[in-house]
């Protein structure tokens, strides 16, 4: 029998307990129903400052839940009648439930400081509180950098300063207490923290609060600080800690706690068994907490309830590690050393701005907890062996030496966002079910929450006894990074040398392409000329792309999208004259379809000598970098996006890669190329430019990262240049620029210290490499139309030049021509000639 | 035996298609080893005339060709497919005299 849970509220928590319930429920014994106040589905709430990005807030959603599940959005549940076990929503709806969860999580508190109810004033907690304060923040009127307060200087409150940065704004963070984050962070390291995040255009101000805020006669608003200082501000935000939000409990008769909270005991059970409160509005043993990580495992103790299980709450770890204004900072077990007896023992590097703690017991023997502030690369080792013996020497856990090779227990935890031990991830790779860290997520889920473990995991792989192989195919066992080494140090321009001296075999369609496009980036002259032309896929080795039917499609160059009205027309005259499908391309390209292999040079000709270029469509190369018209033409734009995107497009054109790369430059931030879903991504800002990497379309859609913001062109090309070199040097074979950030080592923060503060050393080299291809550019069209032996190869039959391919036709739709596809032959007689040539 | 073309126009390890007086057309290829191979040039699992524009080299030594649209490997000698051996191509049988390619009926 089918039986009916409400879900109040559709934040993190409330997401993750239907997420949790449809996952575990297989036979479908619950229907859910959700309520939610806001108008959007539930969104990652702990990301939501990355939302100043790009204003993009599909980038923070979560995955939707299936049929079984009624979301219903912007209705607030009012009330809560226990004895007929309904709820009755703002909107007047009346809706029964078997059971009930509320999950309505809190709200900022704002403390009663006289002004704090004008425009300008907001708290930081949704979506629409960050587009009001942007609303504020471009309405704002006053001349030159803007100026903003943040009252409260936790991690929140850091959090708001670091979005009001992103939108322009210089913030004040203000906080009562004696320092910065004093929740998670000792006076020595807030030290640190506080020097660090100053240098980033922040003011920071502790040991004081905000008396009132009123207006000047412009208009601007005022801050007066309990100690006397004045602040002439455009824009202030309340972020002074939460309040849980019980009043729906507290109307129906349910315990509270006595600073609020709604009490529930192990099983997240309210004062009525049939109502389970999770997340930030549950109040357990006297304790809310604030953090999603507990919240998520009061979600799947009552997945877990609902279905007949006893798991309880396992008591929470609030640890975090978390990097503010790209400072990292983490705090894990007892960090403020409130044991009796507990010891501590501190690194403080203030040259190298890194600040490290751990507290161990009075013996010295057991871990109890720790803080790191500038450099948290130690976390995923020492948190899990909180509560452990400490192996050796406290201080060479955190000795600038590297310290000493720790081995985990198989009880720690490994995953804290997934509770995943030791154990389970030995016990998934000795099983064979997970090979390597992608299998370990799948099966596990370590690694998938903050990412935060995923070091630890290559780690664990090792200790398990698993090679990582990373042999390219049965004929090379190196990578193709290597291999690119070897070929770039020995100066190697053939397969066959390569694979005589370094590998075996004769090669294959893995190891022959990857080659061709490692000479190709190595600017080995034309991609056909000599063996190269041997070793090409076959895309490559007609310069255009294999159809389904057999035949090909040609994609002229059209940098940035533009393109003249006489180009336009011999375009539409090829395609006219030789019959060929056209259809214009989310690449801003014209693609023209069905073109057989005689046609190609024919079709070519005509093109070149319109002056065209390859497109380069049929390669792993530089496809094209698509733009909005701009500062040109948009009323919106604020810098000139067509010319950035074909002077990009011109400098990358016939760039050979990993995988085929995409890119694109919006002129202004409503993003209308839509930058971020490519390999490289421009936007436009009012200051300079703002580089994204890592995004694709396709089959796992990802949204670009922000890697520099505000750098002028120059700056831009130098560090784009130095991306791409070191992809493509870097990258495994068919590896999207995506995946190759997410399995560096240090991620995207690697990325940024190689390309941009070149911390390898290796960015002149990389520069120098691009200069190179620049300078050797030439059109590969044109250099097959100029060279009789390569133009001989375009030839339908070697014994009749001229008669096309009988297994070729086409029929007509919407006015042109498609393919018929030929049946695929009856395999029963394989070998009878006339059953598979008919 | 049908000539076909003069062995100095194949690239080792290329191959080019070639149409038989009976309409049918084969994809005939010369190794980087020196040898020459011709098999059917439909490629069973597409349908299209395509298998001559594969990639050429070797599976466990065995030689073959990499169909170019769905990338099976068939064996250069017997024309079985690696990935399902139930399927094949046709092998037809080659002479080079005369500097000059042959290709006969299967």
């Amino acid at each position: 029998m089918t039986r009916t849970l409400v879900v109040v509220g559709h934040g993190m928590v409330g997401h993750r307990l239907v997420e949790a319930l449809r996952e575990k429920d297989a036979t479908d014994r619950w229907r859910v129903v959700v309520f939610a106040e806001e108008t959007r589905p539930a969104y990652d709430r702990v990301a939501l400052s990355s939302y100043v990005d790009a204003w993009d807030a599909s980038a923070l959603a979560l995955a939707p839940h299936d049929g079984a599940v009624e979301l219903v959005l912007g209705d607030r549940v009012v009330e809560l009648d226990r004895t007929a076990k309904v709820v009755r929503t703002a909107s007047g709806r009346a809706q029964p439930y078997d059971a009930l969860a509320l999950a309505t999580g809190s709200v900022p508190f704002v403390p009663p400081v006289p002004g704090r109810d004008l425009p300008g004033c907001h708290v930081y907690r949704t979506i629409d509180d960050l587009d009001a304060i942007r609303a504020t923040v471009e309405g704002a009127r006053s001349g030159g950098r803007r100026a903003g307060m943040v009252l409260g200087g936790g991690l929140l409150g850091l959090e708001a300063a670091n979005a009001l940065r992103g939108m322009g704004v210089s913030p004040h963070v203000v906080e009562l207490g004696p320092r910065l984050m004093p929740l998670q962070v000792d006076e020595g390291g807030a030290g640190l923290l506080k020097r660090l995040v100053e240098k980033l255009d922040l003011t920071v101000h502790t040991g004081t609060s905000a008396s009132s805020i009123g207006r000047d006669h412009r208009g601007r608003l005022v801050a007066a600080l309990s100690n006397g200082v004045e602040l002439d501000l455009d824009v202030v935000v309340f972020s002074a800690g939460i309040r849980p939000r019980d009043e729906l409990a507290r109307s129906a008769g349910l315990a509270v706690g006595d600073r609020g909270g709604i009490v529930v005991d192990g099983a997240c059970r309210t004062s009525d068994p049939d109502v389970y409160a999770v997340g930030e509005c549950a109040n357990l043993d006297g304790v809310v907490y604030g953090l999603v990580a507990p919240g998520y495992s009061m979600a799947e103790v009552v997945a877990d309830r609902l279905l007949g299980g006893s798991s309880a709450f396992p008591g929470a770890d609030l640890s975090t590690k978390l990097k503010l204004l790209g400072v990292d900072v983490a705090s894990f077990g007892d960090a403020h050393a409130k044991q009796e007896g507990a010891l501590e023992v501190v690194v403080n590097d203030a040259v190298a701005g890194t600040y490290a703690k751990v507290v161990v017991s009075d013996d010295a023997r057991t871990l109890l907890g720790g803080i790191l502030v500038g450099d948290a690369s130690k976390y995923p080792l020492l948190r899990p062996l909180v509560g452990r013996a400490v192996p050796g020497d406290p201080v060479a856990l955190i000795g600038p030496s590297g310290g000493v090779e720790l081995s985990l227990p198989h009880d720690a935890q490994v995953c804290s966002c997934h509770a995943v031990t030791k154990q389970r991830v030995v016990d998934a790779v000795a099983s064979g079910d997970a090979v390597d860290v992608p299998g370990i997520k799948a099966c596990t889920k370590a690694g998938t929450g903050c990412g935060s473990c995923v070091p630890m995991l290559k780690k664990l792989l090792a200790e398990c006894g698993v090679e990582q192989s990373k042999a390219l195919c049965e004929h090379f066992d190196q990578s193709r990074a290597e291999l690119f080494e070897i070929a770039r140090s020995t100066g190697a321009t053939t397969f066959t040398g390569l694979v005589s001296r370094f590998g075996r075999g004769r090669g294959c369609d893995i190891c022959k392409p990857t080659v061709a496009s490692i000479l190709a980036s190595l600017d080995n002259g034309h991609i056909l000329a000599g063996e190269q032309a041997a070793i090409q896929d076959t895309n490559d080795h007609f310069l255009a792309n294999i159809q389904r039917n057999g035949t090909y499609s040609v994609v002229p160059r059209i940098p940035g999208g533009e393109i003249t009205a006489e180009k336009l027309i011999v375009i539409g005259e090829v395609a006219r004259d030789f019959g060929l499908y056209t259809k214009i391309t989310g690449g801003q390209r014209i693609d023209l379809f069905g073109a057989t292999v005689d046609q190609l040079p024919r079709i070519w000709r005509r093109l070149v000598d319109a002056g065209f270029e390859s497109g380069h469509a049929y390669g792993k190369s530089l496809r094209t970098v698509k733009s909005c018209v701009g500062t040109t033409w948009c009323r919106f734009g604020v810098q000139d996006s067509v010319s950035l995107a074909i002077e990009l497009e011109l400098r990358y054109r016939g760039l050979r890669s990993p995988h085929k790369l995409k890119s694109a430059v919006s002129g202004c931030a409503r993003e209308c190329a839509e930058a971020r879903g490519k390999d490289f991504g421009v936007i436009a800002t009012e200051n300079g430019w703002n580089l994204y990497v890592g995004g694709n379309g396709g089959f796992t859609p990802r949204h670009a990262d922000l890697i520099a913001s505000d750098v002028d062109t120059a700056t831009l090309i130098r560090l784009i240049d130095r991306f791409l070199m070191f992809y493509i040097r870097t990258a495994d074979r068919l590896q999207r620029t995506s995946a190759w950030i997410e399995g560096l080592d240090g991620g995207l923060d690697h990325l940024r210290a190689v390309v941009v503060d070149d911390s390898l050393g290796i960015c002149a080299d990389l520069e120098a490499a691009m200069a190179r291809h620049v300078d050797n550019y030439a059109d590969e069209w044109r250099g097959v139309l100029d060279d009789p032996e390569k133009l001989a190869r375009f030839t339908s039959f070697v014994n009749a030049p001229g008669t096309p391919d009988p297994t070729i036709s086409f029929r007509e739709e919407r006015g042109q021509k498609v393919p018929v596809l030929l049946g695929v032959p009856a395999l029963s007689g394989a070998n009878d000639p006339a059953e598979v040539s008919r | 035996m049908t000539p076909v073309c003069e062995l100095s126009a194949l690239l080792p390890d290329r191959g080019v298609a070639a149409l038989l007086p009976d309409g049918s057309q084969v994809a005939v290829f010369l190794t980087s080893a020196g040898t020459v191979h011709a098999l059917g040039n439909i490629d069973p699992f597409s349908g299209a005339a395509v298998l001559s524009r594969g990639i050429v080299g070797d599976r466990g030594g065995v030689p073959v060709v990499v169909s170019p649209v769905y990338k099976q490997a068939f064996e250069l000698t017997s024309g079985t497919c690696l990935d399902d051996p139930s399927t094949g191509v046709p092998v037809h049988p080659v002479v080079v005299a005369d500097g000059v390619v042959q290709v006969g009926s299967p």
